[in-house]
């Protein structure tokens, strides 16, 4: 989910593109499937995916712009993802937030300094029978307490 | 002696632990020795009791839950592959009360079989429905889904068959099915449990759907922040080609039927169904204007049937044993069964589906027991973030399109989320607009302008500033975002903040601003992420 790690490629990229410009509507696929590759969009990928799919520079930085998923700069090591709608919100999600964003420095939106975390809100995970949720890593996990939240952070950074 | 154990793959099951779970059991079966098969099945939707595992026995399957990893070696010394005791145990699954109220039909399969195993699947009852749309005319197919009273799951209760029709009755080779899986409402998931617990009926009734109307193509739009679901779904529809039930020649019939799952990026109004068409062509979500209406000028300007993965999934068991089966069920105008997902402060969330009609008193009370916290309740929404909220005293209004319209609700896509006595119904109708800001795709200035807008004259309200003004000021943006929004996210977000308003008014008359928004929650400073 993170991508892996390694540095914008314009080759790779590429490559990416090439794979999936065939398909009908194929701009989301490829932004997604460069965002898997990189863990963001690279502003040099507008030009080879404009001129792949015979549309504007515009258009593509459009897209990109308007839906929550893409990332413009590189996310942290690990993303995590915390449901602020209203179910989560009836188990008291809010305070958890507050409480991880204290923890780790960041707001919700932002990556800490050290590019340890990227913090990002979303709007329902499905999970709401077991709110509050939150996604780490592409890993779902209910019925989260800010304990929870806080074991599962240093888990992840491989502290005990 | 040969022993099958059922561990949910779900991924709520996933998020309490059930891969743990499933290692833990693994490594019982190993060092015992024991002639053991693991089955990942979907969930039963009974998510406080998840993880649950069942044993095959001779009694029928037996459930035991919430099972952990560290009770697993004691599962085992109990003997529960025989069905034995355990402080776990729950008896035979099918005679839990919560499941054995229900009337499961779309939601059959589901939590029974393994999501994967397309004998499982047909073994179960699937495929009958595509059975007999094969000997009907797609006018007879299209008759069937009309005569069960089916009405689009979605949200907006539009009756299925007369979409259905519409689209038949067009002139164009080409022609789509497409499935809205872009379940944003918060207190859903009904539609992430079909694809991960049985999406092959939902490849089915999509392929269905095919045949009635001519299409020959169609694509499931699967939200991202469902990754489970939507691997799910793609190891079916490849499962599905490999076997001939999709592709060139669907089940021996020599027609054609191709499928494809596509994921969105992260945009509530990707649900809305032309702001999801317009995401599958590759383009930003920005909400179409009416007519054409998609059935005439859909996908890549195609008629096009759009539906909710729910009423897809509905249609084969309508196929299978006929309209009048379904349409039995219900109350009014709202027939058949509405797959209720009790979601929030709730003591037993989960999935009822139940004929049209019980009242939210009783799924709250009878299915769900009340608040998670214990405390008492104090209100619920109903259809997600554009649903009203509704107070105890509306708690006997029947689950019924009409019966919430005429108070004001909506049942939407079934979600009811439950909050106690600690909720500020004020912060609730600030963040109602403020989700519409955030999530606006920003077509029609009524609701990207007002949403921001409402959500400063709600601050002003909170914080006691000509408090009376600013409440008229209110009631005036949101009788301009019903009127004069493009489509539903504008047009309907009044109904939280109204329904607040007029259920909870002394939540908008505090004195001081005690509970005034932390300053880090102002939606100005939200945006950055956009």
């Amino acid at each position: 989910m993170n991508g892996n790690g390694q540095s914008w490629d314009a080759d790779r990229a590429l490559a990416r593109i090439r794979e999936l410009e065939h398909l009908p509507g194929a701009l989301l696929p490829i932004l997604h499937a460069l965002q898997d590759e990189f863990g963001y969009i690279d502003k040099a990928a507008i030009e080879p995916v404009a001129e792949a799919l015979n549309i504007s520079h515009a258009e593509v930085h459009g897209v990109i712009t308007f839906y929550h998923d893409f990332r413009r700069t590189p996310p942290g090591r690990h993303i995590l993802r915390m449901c602020r709608a209203e179910a989560c919100q009836s188990m008291g999600c809010e305070g958890m937030i507050r409480h991880v964003e204290d923890r780790l420095g960041v707001k919700l939106g932002e990556t800490a300094e050290d590019g340890s975390f990227t913090l990002e809100p979303v709007f329902c995970l499905g999970n709401c029978a077991l709110s509050p949720a939150i996604m780490l890593d592409g890993k779902l996990f209910g019925r989260v307490s800010s304990q929870v939240a806080d074991f599962l952070i240093d888990d992840v950074r491989g502290r005990p | 002696m040969s022993f099958k154990i059922y561990i949910p793959g779900d991924a709520a099951a996933l998020s309490v632990g059930a891969e743990r779970v499933a290692k833990a059991m693994a490594e019982q079966i190993v060092t015992r020795h024991l002639d053991a098969t693991v089955v990942r099945n979907g969930s039963r939707g009974m998510f406080w009791l998840e993880p649950l595992v069942e044993v095959e026995t001779s009694r029928g399957r037996v459930a035991y839950g919430p099972v952990s990893a560290d009770s697993v070696p004691s599962l085992f010394e109990a003997g529960f592959l025989e069905g034995n005791a355990h402080e776990l145990c729950l008896g035979p699954t099918e005679e839990i009360p919560y499941l054995k109220q229900q009337e499961r039909l779309t939601f059959a399969r589901c939590g029974i079989t393994d999501p994967l195993s397309l004998s499982d699947y047909i073994s179960h009852g699937g495929y009958r429905g595509l059975e007999k749309a094969i000997q009907l005319t797609p006018e007879a197919i299209v008759d069937e889904v009309t005569n069960s009273g089916l009405r689009g799951r979605g949200g907006a209760g539009f009756p299925t068959g007369i979409k259905w029709r519409t689209v038949l009755k067009t002139n164009n080779d080409i022609k789509y099915i497409v499935c809205n899986a872009d379940e944003g409402d918060s207190g859903t998931y009904a539609d992430r449990m079909i694809m991960e617990g049985d999406p092959f009926v939902l490849i089915e009734g999509m392929t269905i759907a095919g045949f009635a109307v001519g299409a020959t193509q169609g694509y499931v739009y699967v939200r991202s922040e469902y990754p489970h679901a939507f691997r799910a779904l793609r190891r079916a529809i490849a499962i599905a080609y490999e076997k001939g039930y999709l592709g060139v020649n669907v089940a021996g019939t020599g027609k054609i039927f191709d499928l494809e799952a596509r994921l969105g990026a992260g945009a509530y109004i990707c649900g809305e169904e032309t702001s999801l068409l317009e995401s599958l062509e590759g383009k930003r979500g920005q909400v179409r204007y009416k007519p054409p209406l998609p059935a005439i000028e859909g996908l890549f300007g195609k008629p096009t049937v759009i539906n909710n993965v729910i009423s897809l999934a509905t249609v084969p068991i309508i196929l299978d044993k006929g309209a009048s089966y379904y349409r039995d069920l219900g109350m009014g105008k709202s027939r058949g069964t509405l797959t209720i997902q009790l979601a929030g402060n709730v003591k037993h969330g989960g999935l009822v589906e139940k004929a049209f009609g019980i009242t939210l008193r009783q799924a709250i009370y009878d299915f769900g027991g009340g608040t998670a916290s214990g405390r008492p309740l104090r209100a619920v929404q109903v259809g997600g973030p554009l649903g009203a909220y509704l107070p105890e005293s509306l708690l006997d209004t029947p689950l019924d399109y009409e019966a919430f319209a005429a108070v004001k609700g909506m049942v939407g896509h079934g979600g009811i989320v439950i909050f106690d006595d600690t909720v500020d119904m004020a912060h609730q109708a600030r963040f109602a607009m403020e989700f519409c800001a955030i999530e606006s795709c920003g077509k029609c200035t009524p609701c990207r302008i007002g949403s921001t807008r409402g959500v400063e004259v709600i601050d002003r309200i909170i914080e006691n500033r000509d408090r009376a003004g600013n409440l008229e000021l209110l009631d005036d943006l949101c009788e301009l975002l019903t009127d004069g929004s493009l489509c539903a996210l504008g047009g309907l977000i009044p109904y939280p903040v109204q329904s607040a308003l007029r259920h909870f008014p002394e939540d908008f008359a505090k004195p001081s601003p005690s509970h005034a928004i932390h300053p880090a929650e102002k939606v100005q400073e939200k945006q950055p992420w956009r």
